[in-house]
This record gives C-alpha cells, sequence and structure tokens, in this order.
C-alpha cells in the first residue's frame, strides 16, 4: 500500500516497545461481537493505473462545459481562471496545511485570509468580511440567523427573486428555530414589492443582486425603509464578477453581504466545493460568525496575523456560540484571493465589462430568434427568457444537439406552472461568438 | 549565535512579504483578457462608479507573493503535524489529479441530468463504500463539513421525533469532553444542552448517562458522543450506551470525527448507531486547505433514513434520476435542503480516489497503523511525559501536564518549543477535561522514524523543563517566521482588513 510507510519490520519493532503482541490487541476495547460480524463487500488495493482508469470511464461519461458550448448559470459560473491560480493553490504549503491554530507557522495561510477579508469588503463596499463560510446558500441562512440575533427580532422576508437553493437552505436551516421565514413567489418579470411588505416585527429582508432571474435592481430605497423600520437589509451575491461593473450592496445600503465566491475561485465542479463571502458593518462585528483575521505584533514588534474574536466561536462558547462552523472554506477562499490579486482593479472591471457586453451579445442574438423573448431589461450576464415550448424539452433537445443552452425554471419551481417555459441562460467571456452561433442555431431548430 | 540584522529583513530564505495593497502599481493587472464585443449596454441605472480600491500587480509578482507566503506555512507535505483530532495525514496528488478530469471539474450542477450520469454514478459509488463501511442504511450526502454533518444528523433526529409525535424531546446529553461544534449544533436545532462528566478512565461512565436519561425521561431528544472519544479511547461500552438510549426512547448520534481509528474493523451500525458524520478530509484524506473545504456526509439508520436532506440520488434501470426537492418522489419526507447543489462534489471524488486505492484491506492496515503509530508514541513518550488515561489507545494519544508541575514551563511553552525544533504541535489544551492537555495524533502515514525524530525532540524539551530552564522556553519559537504574537492586542482594537494610509491632509484634518 503505497501510502503506508511502516515496514513488518517496524510493526514487529513497536509492537515490542508498546509491549503487545499485536495490532489487534491494541483494538481490544472494541466489542468483539461487532468485530467479529465485520464483513465488508468492497473491492481490494487498486494501483494509481487502475484508479485512474475507472474515475476516468466515469469522468467520460458526462458531458463537459470545456468541450461543448454551455451558457448555465444559476449560481455557480464557468469561467477563465489564469494557470498560476492553480499552481498556487496546489502548493502543499497551502494545500496540506489546517486552520491557523499556531500563528507563527502559519503567517502565509493568515497573511492571505487577511487579504481575502479585505478584497471582499472592497468589492462588497461593506466594512468588515469574514474568512469564508461553506457557500453562499449556507451564508444566507447564517446571515438571516445573525440578523435575528441582532435586532432581537425572529422574522425574515426572502424575495422571489432570491436563488430557491439560498431560500430553501435558509428555511431549512430555521427549520428547528422560532423564526418564521416568508419566502415570496418566484419573481421572473421583476414586480415584487418589498417595501410594503415591510413590518416592525421583520429582523430582515433578503434580497439578491443580480437577481436569479437576472435582473439588475437598485436596492437603495429598500435600504433607505428598512432603516426606519429597524429591518436589516441582506444582500445576496451569487455572481461576484458583476461587481466589477454593478453597483455595490454597500452602495445599496446593506447590512449583511452574502454570496458565492465560486464563479472566480475556480472549475463548477458540479456545485461544489464553493466558498461563502460574508460581509457585514463594523457595528455588528460581534455577532458575526465564522473565524476572522486580525493584524496584532509578535514579541520583536513585528506585524504580523493571528485569528481572532473567537469568543464568539463554537470551540470557546459552545451552545452559546455565533454559528456552529468550524473547517469553512479555506483553499477555494484562496484561490477566490489569488484571482482577485492576478486580476487587480483593471482586470476585474474588464473581466466585468468583457461579461456584460457578451451576455448583451448574446441577449442580441436570442432576441432575434422567433417566439423568444427576454424578461429582465437590465441584467449582467445571465437573463431569463420565455420560450413557446416547455423550457425542460427545450433543453433536452439542445442537449441532443451537443449544446447546454441554459436551465429550466421548472427545475427550481416545479409547483409554477407559469414558470414552465422559462429558461435561465447565461453567457460569461468563456463563450465565443462561434458558441453563440450554435446556441442560436440550435434554437432555431429546436423551436421551429 | 545571534542572527545578524539585515537591511532588507529578509533572513536568508525567510522573506518579509508585504500586503498586496502595499504592492500596487495603478493600472496593473496580470490578466490580458480578449477584444469586447460591440453591443450596447443594458445595465439600467445600477453601474458602478468610482475606484473599487483592488491593487494593480503583474503575474510574476503575483506568484512570488504567494510562493513566499506559502513559505510561512508548516503543512503536512513539509513536516509531522501531529495535530490531535485534526488528523493531518498524507493527502495523494492522485485525488487532486481526478477531482480536475474535465469531467468532474467542468460540470455544472444544473446541466440535464442525462447528461451527467457518470457524476451520479460517482456520488451513489462513494454513498455506497461509505454505506457497507459503517453498515448503515442510508447516507446524506450534502453536508459540507463535520458539523454541518452533525447539523443535518440531529436534524434528520428532530424531524423523526416530530413525525413519531415526541415533539416534546428537546434536550441533548453531551460529554464534557466533547468537540465545542457538538454543544452549538445542539443549540442550532433548538435544544438544551445537558452535560456529563467524565470518568477515570476518560469515557462515559454508563451509570451518570442512565441517572441523567432518568432525570430528562421523555424530555431527551437525543446521546451525541464521539466514538472513539476525543481523549483518543474507545467507548467500551458503546453498546451498552446505545441501549440505554434506545430503551429512553431517544437516538444515539455518534460523532465520527475520529471515525479514522477503527474504519475496515468494525460496522458502526452493529454498536446500536442512529447517525454518525463522517469527516472525508480527516478519514478519507482529502486536503485540508487550511482550513477547508471539508465535507461531511451523514449515515443514518433506517429510522432516520427516510427524513435525509436532498438532493436524492436515485438509481434506476434506465439511469440516475436525482431528487432535488422535498416533499417530493423519495425525498417525500425529507427534512429540506442543507446546501446549495449536490454537496461538496469535488471532495467526494477525492475520497472515491483515496478509498479505491486503499481498498477494504488498505484501509483496515490504515487505521491499524493509525493505532500502532499513536501507541508507539505514547509508549516512549510516557517515560518523561503524564499520560493522562491508560492505554491502548487509539488514533491519538493525549497527556496532561503532571510532567510539568513545579518546572514553570505550561503546555503552551511545550508546544512553542516544538515549532522551533520544526515540529507542528500536538492540540494544546483540549479536551477541555485534561489538564494542559497535548493531544497527539501522528496518523497512519508517519515512519517509524518521523515518530522517533518527534519522540526524542518532545522527550528533551521535558528534560530540559524539568531541570529547571523555564527562561529558554519563554523566548520560544525563535526560528519561526514570527516569534509569539500578541493575541490580546488583536481583539481589543480589531484590525480586520487594510486601509489606505491616510494621506497627509487627511492626517492634518484630523488633527
Amino acid at each position: 500500500m503505497r501510502y503506508l510507510p511502516l515496514s513488518e519490520t517496524n510493526r514487529r519493532d513497536m509492537l515490542a516497545e508498546i509491549g503487545a503482541g499485536s495490532v489487534d490487541e491494541l483494538f481490544k476495547d472494541l466489542p468483539k461481537k461487532a468485530l467479529a460480524s465485520a464483513r465488508f463487500d468492497l473491492p481490494k488495493t487498486m494501483s494509481e493505473i487502475e484508479v485512474e482508469r475507472a474515475l476516468g470511464t466515469m469522468a467520460a461519461k458526462n458531458m463537459n462545459c470545456a468541450a461543448s458550448p454551455a451558457f448555465l448559470g444559476c449560481g455557480n459560473y464557468r469561467h477563465h481562471t489564469p494557470a498560476s491560480l492553480d499552481y498556487i493553490i496546489q502548493r502543499g504549503e497551502f494545500l496540506t496545511a489546517y486552520t491557523p491554530y499556531q500563528p507563527e507557522i502559519s503567517q502565509g495561510t493568515l497573511q492571505a485570509i487577511f487579504e481575502f477579508q479585505t478584497q471582499v469588503a472592497l468589492i462588497t463596499g461593506m466594512e468588515v468580511a469574514n474568512a469564508s463560510m461553506y457557500d453562499g446558500a449556507t451564508a444566507c441562512a447564517e446571515a438571516v440567523a445573525m440578523a435575528c440575533r441582532v435586532t432581537k427580532r425572529n422574522q425574515a422576508l426572502i424575495s422571489g427573486r432570491v436563488h430557491p437553493h439560498y431560500r430553501d437552505v435558509t428555511k431549512t436551516q430555521m427549520k428547528f428555530l422560532d423564526v418564521d421565514v416568508e419566502c415570496l413567489a418566484p419573481d421572473p418579470y421583476g414586480v415584487e414589492d418589498l417595501i410594503g411588505r415591510l413590518t416592525p416585527d421583520l429582523a430582515c429582508v433578503v434580497v439578491q443582486t443580480p437577481g436569479f432571474f437576472g435582473h439588475l435592481s437598485d436596492y437603495t430605497a429598500l435600504g433607505e425603509a428598512c432603516h426606519k423600520a429597524g429591518v436589516l437589509l441582506v444582500v445576496c451575491v451569487t455572481e461576484p464578477v458583476s461587481l466589477g461593473l454593478v453597483k455595490s450592496p454597500g452602495a445599496m445600503g446593506a447590512d449583511i453581504v452574502v454570496g458565492e465566491g465560486q464563479s472566480l475561485a475556480g472549475p463548477m465542479s458540479f456545485g461544489g466545493p464553493g466558498v461563502g463571502l460574508f460581509a457585514t458593518r463594523e457595528k455588528f462585528l460581534r455577532q458575526m460568525p465564522g473565524r476572522l483575521c486580525g493584524e496584532t505584533t509578535d514579541e520583536d514588534g513585528r506585524r504580523g496575523w493571528v485569528l481572532t474574536l473567537s469568543t464568539r466561536e463554537q470551540h470557546i462558547r459552545r451552545e452559546k456560540a455565533t454559528s456552529n462552523i468550524c473547517t469553512n472554506s479555506g483553499l477555494i477562499a484562496l484561490a477566490f484571493s489569488v484571482h482577485m490579486t492576478l486580476l487587480g482593479e483593471a482586470g476585474f472591471k474588464r473581466l466585468a465589462e468583457l461579461n456584460h457586453a457578451t451576455a448583451c451579445d448574446l441577449a442580441d442574438k436570442l432576441e432575434g430568434v422567433k417566439g423568444v423573448k427576454l424578461l429582465p431589461s437590465a441584467f449582467f450576464n445571465e437573463f431569463a427568457i420565455a420560450l413557446p415550448k416547455p423550457a425542460v424539452d427545450v433543453v433536452e433537445a439542445l442537449a441532443k444537439k451537443g449544446v447546454l443552452g441554459g436551465v429550466p425554471a421548472s427545475r427550481f419551481y416545479p409547483t409554477y406552472p407559469e414558470l414552465a417555459n422559462v429558461m435561465i441562460v447565461c453567457a460569461t467571456e468563456t463563450n465565443s461568438a462561434e458558441d453563440q452561433v450554435k446556441l442560436v442555431t440550435a434554437l432555431k431548430e429546436v423551436l421551429s | 549565535m545571534t542572527l545578524p540584522a539585515t537591511a532588507s529583513g529578509h533572513k536568508g530564505l525567510q522573506f518579509e512579504q508585504n500586503l498586496i495593497f502595499e504592492q500596487d502599481t495603478p493600472g496593473m493587472t496580470a490578466v490580458d483578457l480578449p477584444a469586447l464585443p460591440t453591443s450596447k449596454q443594458r445595465l439600467g441605472d445600477v453601474k458602478r462608479s468610482g475606484s473599487i480600491g483592488l491593487p494593480g500587480l503583474s503575474e510574476p509578482e503575483v506568484v512570488r507573493h504567494y510562493t513566499r507566503l506559502s513559505q510561512k506555512n508548516y503543512s503536512i507535505d513539509s513536516g509531522f503535524y501531529p495535530l490531535g483530532s485534526c488528523t493531518m495525514k498524507h493527502n495523494p496528488r492522485l485525488n487532486e489529479k481526478m477531482a480536475r478530469l474535465p469531467g468532474f471539474a467542468e460540470i455544472h450542477p444544473f446541466q440535464p441530468v442525462s447528461t451527467v450520469q457518470g457524476a451520479m454514478e460517482l456520488i451513489d459509488t462513494t454513498a455506497r463504500w461509505l454505506t457497507e463501511l459503517t453498515g448503515m442504511a442510508a447516507v446524506a450526502m450534502s453536508p459540507a463539513a463535520g458539523a454541518h454533518g452533525e447539523f443535518c444528523g440531529l436534524m434528520c433526529i428532530h424531524a423523526a421525533h416530530d413525525a413519531n409525535g415526541q415533539a416534546q424531546r428537546n434536550v441533548i446529553i453531551v460529554p464534557e469532553s466533547a468537540h465545542g461544534t457538538n454543544p452549538a449544533t445542539a443549540a442550532l436545532c433548538g435544544y438544551t444542552v445537558e452535560s456529563i462528566p467524565a470518568n477515570d478512565e476518560g469515557r462515559v461512565d454508563l451509570a451518570v448517562l442512565k441517572a441523567k436519561l432518568a432525570e430528562h425521561g421523555d424530555t431527551v431528544a437525543a446521546v451525541m458522543i464521539t466514538n472513539p472519544n476525543t481523549c483518543g479511547l474507545f467507548e467500551r461500552e458503546c453498546i451498552e450506551i446505545a441501549e440505554a438510549v434506545h430503551a429512553a426512547g431517544a437516538y444515539f448520534y455518534m460523532d465520527g470525527a475520529n471515525f479514522n481509528a477503527i474504519v475496515g474493523r468494525l460496522k458502526i451500525a452493529d454498536l446500536g448507531v442512529d447517525a454518525m458524520h463522517i469527516n472525508l478530509h480527516k478519514t478519507f484524506s482529502t486536503p485540508h486547505g487550511g482550513g477547508g473545504p471539508g465535507a461531511g456526509p451523514t449515515v443514518l439508520s433506517a429510522k432516520l433514513a427516510p427524513f435525509a436532506p436532498v438532493p436524492i440520488v436515485v438509481k434506476a434501470a434506465e439511469g440516475y434520476a436525482v431528487e432535488e426537492h422535498a416533499g417530493f418522489g423519495a425525498a417525500k419526507q425529507a427534512l429540506g435542503r442543507m446546501k446549495g447543489y449536490h454537496g461538496q462534489f469535488g471532495v467526494f471524488v477525492r475520497a472515491l480516489s483515496y478509498m479505491m486505492s486503499m481498498g477494504a484491506d488498505g484501509l483496515k492496515q490504515a487505521s491499524g497503523d493509525a493505532v500502532l503509530n499513536a501507541n508507539y508514541v505514547m509508549a516512549r513518550l510516557s517515560s518523561e511525559l503524564t499520560p493522562a488515561f491508560e492505554g491502548p489507545c487509539m488514533h491519538e494519544c493525549v497527556f496532561d501536564d503532571r510532567f510539568l508541575k513545579g518546572t514553570g514551563v505550561t503546555t503552551l511553552d511545550i508546544a512553542k518549543a516544538l515549532i522551533d525544533e520544526g515540529f507542528h504541535p500536538p492540540t494544546m489544551y483540549f479536551p477541555l477535561v485534561v489538564h494542559g492537555a497535548l493531544l497527539i495524533e501522528p496518523t497512519e502515514t508517519e515512519s517509524k522514524a518521523a515518530l522517533d525524530q518527534f519522540v526524542t525532540s518532545l522527550l528533551s524539551l521535558a528534560r530540559k523543563a524539568k531541570e529547571g530552564r523555564a527562561a529558554e522556553f519563554q523566548a520560544a519559537p525563535q526560528l519561526s517566521p514570527r516569534r509569539r504574537l500578541d493575541e490580546t492586542k488583536a481583539p481589543r482594537r480589531p484590525v480586520l482588513r487594510w486601509t489606505p494610509p491616510a494621506t497627509d491632509g487627511a492626517k492634518q484634518a484630523a488633527e
């Protein structure tokens, strides 16, 4: 077994040192009954070649977006990542370290977290950000829980333009707590009224920009109304590339911003692992979940970094902690941060412009297809379209033609027949003009 | 020998590295992008204005920056990392290679299911390994990490009690030695936590547990016990514990953080377990990445299986399908959704690659070697250090600080001195039930030679402490990129992000 360094001689010598006759003797505390009955119907050890062959066969059964024109978004995006990004995150000193419990020998991870926290705060327009959550959806649930702690209220309102997985995870996480989560119906036309629904009992309103169906909205007026009513405004961002071109949630008056960093961090990987972004205002700092890295000095007076404010966390506060989170998404946060560093201000803005221009280009082309109607008038790199046929059938037919054309809204909203013909389409810098022509041509054929 | 002062602040291969924000060349970027298509913008009235404040660096500067940062980290690749309860074992690079196959990395969670049959097969195969290794009825694959898996298990338990008309059950019994996530998770489910102390042998006292169960009667929802426990010991009476818990109408949650010690040896279903999460990043060697991502699939007994969260992969004659909505089909009684998409898919690929490499026989050998290594370290260190409990231990051994009594040296000092010796310190001051604990988990991927070097260093430090050389410890570490950092200053005036230095004009205005 290639991963196990002990030789039989080692094992014998070590057992002699311990004073045990066999390894099995060391397991004497395990119930004999359970030991005797254990049979495992599983394969035996395999060589690297055999594992590669088996998993390679499985991988080859999937239609992958690098090999086919793909226009899929809905919270998970395919972007180009510079080659140096994957090189950096595969360095063993980052990949095979753990949570920086010993700061003297973890300054690399800690400084990277400090830079990550700063980048997230800057792009969201907020004052502070944490070291990461599991993903955008769980970060959204944590934001609602935090809003309840801050306001000492226990009702939340979720917009119909919030990603349905964020909505579902939040609802599930609050299931057994004394919190009422009201979820508005899906809003593909961007018409819902949130200000009219504010009440003095609400802890927070959760919105998303760009919205799930693609809409860009300015939530500044909502933010003002929220603050008058003592309600916190929680803004979700599932596509952080948008923040290079679109007004930041902080500028709209958000109190908590949560998001998914996958789009900048690396491959879609069937939706996980991602990285949850979490940012807020400084005055709410002590109610924040998750790890935080802060600046300090060492004994020689040199600048350094440590994990800090851990009295909020489970290992100190146990059942009174702000969250139960421990392991988060360190490596994906690093990947996010490396990409942001590579891009810089100029590259980040340019990447956002390129995404928007590509999506506008595709929108122009799709609007030329008979029977297709674009739903949002303002969008970033993604938009819902209404089709003259059920979107599920269209998507399947497009896939047969080798094009992953979009996501049917009915996959998320099976009980809303009025959404049956809605498809959500996304274009990023990875979609060439030829890809777009392939989609438009295939769509015309499918709809004819 | 004292180290020479240098004008640069660097010390040979140890580099000082400024923040990226302090290396800004405005307008610079390390990413060249193609030209923009000419299309009319459709941004409405939400266009961003003004500068964001991100720095501009070139590609060589970025690569050097992170290379230098990486060199300030201790990692498994570079040395022995016996951080108890964290299972810092070797991370095979084959797993990384497999996760990067385009057929796994470049697939989207909302492609038509017919186009991702290989991904469904991967999830189903990983699930089958986990249910076969544990003997449990089902596994919820979506939890993102250990604590999230605990949450999944307790929510299933809550849902099951509710379905059985037992909604009054609102107490979770947890040993004092438990990881902090256990009580924190119980609180997230709206439960009250009742603690029970450990006995002198570092284990749950069955009589005390039974008394606690009797005291709280039909309000007990579950008992949560880590096994092997946080003292590195197997709960010998766990079958009796399970029987007592079931007799009280409650469920038995086993925290599987330490499953790596027993994998391939017994099936936890035979212990009477109702739910257990498995940290794929520990037992199945997916990288810890400086703090994640992990994955915490939760195996469930037949009684709890119907409540597992969506998504649920379903194998049918014509291929795989997936139920993504609670209340429908295979997810009729599902408690809801705990995470976006299909769980930590990329972590599943790595874990499956590891499990296939090891095989059932290799996994049994791995738990055997992990336990052998821990007992060897315990036996060798016992000449100078004081083990907290009698062995044999499982995959980790714990020492208390009796051996330091009267020396003026603390557990923290020993840990910091180990840094100068070139080792990552063990977990300190945990479990809380052991005074001044040092929790050492060597893992099975360390050679005898590596263990011997560590033992030699730790024994020499113990002798040094006993010789009255406390002052030398208080200065440690001296050879690391930073010396002891002021951890009380950081929270007093938190600086959690970089801010541009005030310009002269702003400074004057402030004055």
